[in-house]
């Protein structure tokens, strides 16, 4: 409110919001900014120091000689491509599932009143919270009586259905808001479920898709026990998988090339997250939190 | 070709002769099919699975041979109680989330209250900028930090070694150990409760911080009596939400200290993970229900602190 009241009658204070009280919270706020965006700095900025300066004491701040050496180890010496793929192809597939399978359940909970309804909806509310190291040895199990360990499909399925009750409830909550008429309008002209699913409730919910595609594309992406439960050879491993067991196998005090691991894992995150973060805010408000 | 456009007008007549309301619900059932195979077969059952695998004694071995399987009772629970190492991971647990959740909470609030209240410029930069760690890879955030917490070459020990002090090896340490790995997670949930206290925040009424200032309440009166009660509701989620994610910690001691020095930071999920690599699958699912039993307990407790008062 404050800077707008100064804009307007065109206070002395509004030209220096800088003062006293106000200068130190941005002082702190700056302070803790260097403390949380800092290791990320740190992470790129030692995935370009050569492997002798990066043991140098005291460290270097900026690469004294920068390198490409250390993504050339991961991507060439190492299987990183593979690994990268495998993430890609997991996360994509679990999201592609996800939008497919919460819209429609979320639509039928949302818009048709029929038998069941609330118990289904408490069911998939009920398991909102449900640990995945409750559900994993039986995941396991099951991926392995149908001959899926080490699969793709075997690597997609637990992360769906794990993924599966928040993009419900995100969906069922954003399309309960779309307005009754329009639908109940369709339904007088004749039109189907079907029809009026497609045609109409799915492209009125695209902000509520989009925050899903995000939050299921990153959440897979990110996790790390189903991959490492399921993937029994490198080359299905995700990256997260990977960098975990190379950072506590050989080369586990190579720093240059963890780095560089990390810099694949985080920074398409980092850019994703930045240029669509306001997808991300409406994500925490429309899963009812005000 | 003809039988079978035949049998679609069947069926099609027989659609259009139903009930709307029967026509209904048969339609909301073939929205919701898909999802609830995948659910049963990936979600649901394997949450009561794991509950019967916990009264078994089913080994990896048995996945060939299931009449190999037997049904012990209690046995694994009661072994629990017998096992050190699980114990310890108890332990460690509690510790852990006792110290992670308050940590994030507290630090959260007063970020959360600054961008409130004080900073209007630059607030969405702040906001993003605390926000980071949340959306990245616990695993990539977990080597990160044993980079910069390294003895000799890391980035807090050559600042401390700048102004004289000589930091521990943090990670080997089996006092700093687990202090370390609580700050990190507590770095990394902070931006979540932030976002979730911002709206909690927004939502308390301008109206009634001003009657309050016009009763002569101070800062820190209004505080008290104001922000927090009213906050409450939305502090419970946001720390049942933070308890249920790092009670169930594995990354962390996975990728910088593998549970030691001496199990100071096993977890019970790394535990459960190295049960389930052992190939005792009854036994590590007694584990991960012993891990439920306190997720719902650490709830409970949260919800008697937090709840709305009276």
């Amino acid at each position: 409110m404050t800077p707008i009241v100064g804009a307007v009658t065109g206070s002395p204070s509004s030209r220096r919001p800088f003062r006293g009280a106000r200068g130190w919270l941005y002082a702190v706020l700056s302070l803790g900014l260097v403390g949380f965006a800092g290791p990320f700095v740190w992470m790129v900025a030692s995935a370009f120091k050569p492997e002798t300066e990066l043991r140098r004491v005291p460290p270097t701040w900026l690469p004294d000689s920068v390198t490409l050496d250390n993504f050339r180890a991961i991507f060439v010496d190492l299987d990183f491509p593979t690994y990268f793929t495998n993430s890609v192809i997991v996360a994509a597939g679990v999201t592609l599932g996800n939008l497919a399978l919460c819209s429609m359940l979320g639509y039928a909970l949302a818009k048709i009143d029929f038998p069941g309804r609330r118990l289904l909806f408490a069911l998939v509310v009920g398991t909102l919270m449900v640990p995945s190291m409750v559900t994993f040895v039986p995941q396991f199990v099951l991926v392995s009586q149908f001959g899926l360990v080490n699969t793709y499909p075997g690597l997609v399925l637990p992360l769906l259905a794990l993924a599966g009750p928040l993009g419900v409830f995100l969906m069922r909550q954003y399309m309960s808001e779309l307005p009754d008429e329009l639908i109940d309008a369709a339904r007088i002209d004749g039109a189907g479920e079907i029809r009026i699913f497609l045609r109409i409730v799915l492209p009125l919910s695209r902000p509520a898709l989009a925050t899903l595609t995000i939050v299921t594309f990153l959440g897979t992406w990110n996790n790390f026990l189903i991959p490492l439960v399921m993937a029994q050879t490198e080359d299905k491993y995700t990256m997260p998988v990977a960098l975990a067991l190379y950072s506590v196998g050989q080369n586990s005090t190579q720093f240059g090339l963890l780095m560089a691991g990390a810099v694949v894992v985080v920074v398409p995150v980092l850019v994703l997250f930045v240029a669509l973060q306001r997808y991300f805010v409406q994500g925490i408000a429309m899963t009812g939190i005000k | 070709m003809a039988v079978g456009m035949l049998a679609a007008r069947r069926g099609a007549a027989w659609w259009a002769g139903l009930r709307p309301r029967t026509r209904r619900g048969l339609a909301a059932w073939g929205f919701a099919l898909p999802f609830l195979i995948v659910f049963a077969a990936f979600l649901g059952g394997p949450v009561l699975a794991a509950l019967g695998m916990s009264f078994t004694d089913l080994r990896s071995t048995d996945l060939r041979d299931p009449l190999g399987v037997n049904i012990i009772g209690f046995d694994n629970y009661l072994r629990l109680f017998g096992d050190e190492v699980f114990g310890q991971a108890l332990v460690n647990t509690g510790v852990f989330v006792l110290g992670s959740v308050p940590l994030t909470v507290v630090s959260a609030l007063a970020v959360a209250l600054a961008l409130n209240r004080g900073v209007t410029r630059l607030r969405t930069f702040f906001r993003v900028g605390y926000y980071l760690p949340v959306v990245t890879s616990i695993v990539a955030v977990a080597v990160v930090w044993r980079f910069l917490l390294e003895p000799d070459t890391g980035l807090v020990n050559s600042v401390l070694r700048s102004v004289g002090i000589e930091g521990p090896h943090w990670l080997d340490d089996p006092a700093f150990a687990m202090p370390s790995i609580i700050v990190m997670t507590a770095w990394r949930g902070m931006g979540f409760m932030m976002v979730v206290f911002l709206a909690g925040l927004q939502a308390i009424p301008r109206t009634v911080y001003e009657a309050a200032e016009v009763d002569g309440a101070g800062r820190w009166q209004r505080f008290r009596h104001i922000t927090l009660p009213l906050l409450r509701p939305t502090m419970l989620f946001a720390v049942v939400v933070t308890t249920i994610g790092q009670v169930q910690f594995v990354e962390e001691p996975f990728v910088m200290t593998r549970g030691g020095p001496l199990n100071q930071t096993l977890s019970v999920s790394m535990d459960v993970y190295n049960q389930f690599g052992f190939g005792n699958y009854g036994y590590a699912s007694a584990m991960s229900y012993a891990l439920f039993v306190v997720i719902v307990a650490l709830t409970v407790v949260w919800f008697r602190l937090l709840r709305s008062a009276r």
